[in-house]
This record gives structure tokens, sequence and C-alpha cells, in this order.
């Protein structure tokens, strides 16, 4: 299957996913975050299928990119999606959109398997996510990072390529600065409320 | 209230994987105490997300898919995960690493009253925890490498200020201070560092004049 195929099946996909959303003010900015919830709540495949061709190409490039061979990136994709709907019910769409999400899972199945270490994760937040979160917030935190990804792509290159390289794995800690010169800052405070948010509700 | 916290570069690069694994304790263990840098963490983390989204999409081979439904086999989502947090001193990613709580602790006294506990990380850095008794000082010394220091009970005060639970301090060769615990509680605190430990088990306690935090 070629890769524009596989475009349009996502695309078709994605219309089945949002043709059934019951939100009249559904956004392209919730297509993903909606087939998360349809899988949290009815285990649909439909759903998973729309996710699996939109971001296991990409999985598969980032793990490639971060020195893994095809044939180990693809049983590590294989991995990495399947986690996805296993652990469905711990994605928090009022902290990170579903790229950021499924990031953290190829990223720590890389570390595991690449680089062979072990890695500290910190504990979950004590109740995890919320189940019916408020939309506006949720709508929110999937535009600021659609906008991060464009202030990614709109970066000059060297700088582009700065970042990109640091989550590939090309920097040692060392060489990292931590000045991406992307505009992190509302994104940042719209995570902290989220998270205080849930310290409160656990009180 | 934590006031220390840690500095972004580390969190950036602990959000794209190339810490070493003792560092990556120290910050899991200070993102789990403290709300400020775990907002911060997974602002990293959302640029990491945008770096997937933006990666060059490689192509999936024909049954990737079924391979991946085959993984799933019809199994439904985990259930929501139950309130996991312990009550005890430790948060869970420092309590893995122990495989219990305080009671857990193998420390070994190194003078003065001070004891330390070297954990089991990979050989890029150590990490170890320190037990300080209130009101002891340890004696002045520079570091080599780079050291975080994160509090877990009681508090200590250096020339960087006063640090207490959740607190996590960063020291460089050029550092030079002298920690004093302070407080009604003893001192415990999880440090680790890039440098070599300047002295193991193997040497002879007499030979372990002072310690580095």
């Amino acid at each position: 299957m070629s890769l524009d195929d596989m475009i349009t099946i996502s695309n078709g996909a994605w219309h089945t996913c949002r043709e059934s959303s019951l939100t009249e003010d559904d956004r392209p900015d919730t297509q993903w975050v909606d087939c998360m919830a349809r899988i949290r709540s009815a285990q649909d495949q439909t759903a998973f299928v729309a996710l699996f061709r939109h971001f296991a190409p990409r999985v598969k490039g980032f793990l490639i990119k971060s020195g893994a061979s095809d044939s180990l990136a693809e049983e590590v994709t294989q991995e990495v999606m399947a986690t996805v709907w296993q652990k469905a019910h711990q994605y928090d769409e009022t902290r990170a959109s579903v790229a950021t999400w499924i990031f953290t899972i190829a990223r720590n199945r890389k570390i595991d398997l690449l680089r062979k270490l072990n890695r500290p994760e910190p504990e979950d937040m004590p109740w995890g996510p919320e189940p019916e979160p408020e939309q506006s917030e949720v709508l929110v935190i999937q535009q600021e990072s659609a906008r991060l990804t464009a202030a990614l792509a709109d970066l000059p290159e060297k700088q582009r390529l700065l970042v990109e390289r640091a989550y590939f794995g090309d920097l040692s800690h060392s060489e990292i600065a931590a000045e991406t010169g992307l505009p992190l800052g509302t994104i940042k405070s719209r995570i902290r409320l989220a998270l205080e948010k849930l310290r409160h509700e656990m009180r | 209230m934590v006031q220390h916290h840690i500095p972004d570069k580390f969190l950036m690069a602990y959000s794209a994987g190339v810490l070493s694994e003792a560092f990556s304790l120290a910050v899991a263990s200070h993102v789990s105490l403290d709300d400020e840098s775990r907002a911060r963490l997974e602002t990293f983390d959302a640029v990491g997300g945008a770096v997937l989204d933006t990666a060059p999409a490689a192509t999936v081979s024909d049954d990737c898919l079924s391979a991946t439904l085959a993984l799933i086999g019809g199994k439904m989502p985990d259930a929501r995960p139950a309130a996991p947090r312990p009550d005890g001193l430790f948060p869970t990613p420092l309590r893995d690493y122990i495989g219990g709580d305080l009671e857990a602790v193998k420390w070994r006294g190194v003078g003065m009253g001070v004891k330390q506990a070297i954990l089991n990380t990979s050989d890029e850095a150590s990490a170890r925890l320190l037990y300080i008794p209130s009101g002891t000082a340890v004696p002045d010394h520079g570091h080599n490498g780079i050291e975080l220091t994160l509090v877990l009970q009681g508090a200590y005060r250096d020339e960087g200020g006063e640090f207490h639970r959740g607190d996590i301090e960063v020291a460089d060769e050029s550092d030079e201070h002298t920690p004093i615990a302070f407080g009604p509680q003893d001192c415990i605190c999880l440090a680790v560092t890039d440098a070599k430990l300047r002295f193991t088990s193997l040497l002879p306690r007499l030979a372990q004049p002072f310690l580095r935090i």
C-alpha cells in the first residue's frame, strides 16, 4: 500500500470518526481526540484504524530517525500503536494532543529497546484524567498543540533541525540548551491549569 | 510549595529521552513532587509531539495494521487506573528503585551521623540517598561534573538558599557550597552526579573523609 492510499483511507476513516461525533462545535483540531474517546467508550476499531493510518507512519519515521532499522522500527511501531489502544484510558485530552501522547509512548519504547535503559517515569496524577472534561479546555489545548506544530514548521531551518535532532536523540544532554525558539508560554500555562484542576478535584 | 525547580534544559533532555538513568530518576522524582516542573515537562513533551507530527512519514508495510490488531487481540482497553499515590516519603519512581519506602533503605554510615545508600543505576551517572542529621554540616567541597540534589525530608541550606521537600538544586564544577541540614527533621536527599564517585564501598570507610553532595 502506498502512502497516498493510506492518506486516502485515513481521510475516509477520519470522516467516519467525525460524522458520528455529537458535538456541533467539532473542529479538525479534535479529530484524534474524538477517535480516542470512541476507543475508550466503545472499543471502536474504526477509530483505531483512523489513528493508525495517521500516526503509524509518523511513529515509524520517528523511530527510523532515531536510529532504528526499518524492520525494528516497524515492530516497535506495532507495539506503540497497540499500547495506544491498551492505555487509551490514560490519555488526558486536557493536557496533551494525541500526537504528544503517542510521542511519549514511542519515546519510552525507544529508550527501552534502542538504548536498553531503564527509564524512571513520574508517578501518575492521583486520579488520572477526568472522565468528562470541559470541552473548551480540551479544545484550547488541542489548538495550542496545532499552533506549536505550525510554529515548529515555521522555524528557520537551522533552528528547526536542532529541535528535531534533540528529539531524535542526536544531541547529548549537555548539548541541549532548551532554547527552542518556539512560543511555549501559552501551552505551558494551560497545562498548569489542567494540573491544578486535577489536584483540586482530588481533594 | 516547591521553590527550587529543575531548569528547562534537564526537562527537555528528559523529554527527548537522552538523560542518563540516574538523572532521569532525579527528574522523575522531582516532577512527581512539583506541578510547576511537571507542566514544563509536559510542554517539552508537546514539542516532541510536534516533532512526531512533522516527522517524515515512513512507509508502513501492508500487514503492519493486521499485526497490530493481532497484538491487541480483541481485548478491551485496560480499565481506568486507580488512584496510585501511596502514602510515604518517596515518590513512586524512587520507591521502585529502593523496593519500598524509608524502611527498605539499606543505609551505610559514613561518619558524623551521615548515612548513604547507593542506588543501582547505569554507569553513565550515579544516584544515592543521603541522610544528614539536622544541624550537621557537610564539609566544604567542590564538584566534578554536574550534581542534582533533591530534598525528600527535612531541609538544608547553603549558598544557594534553603531547600525543602521537593526542591532541587543544580551544582556544577564552579560551585563551592557548604550544605547544613536544619529544622525539626533530619534531612534525606537524593543526590545524582555524572562525575565518578570518588569513594566506593571497596575503600575502607576511613578513607572517606567527606561526602560530596
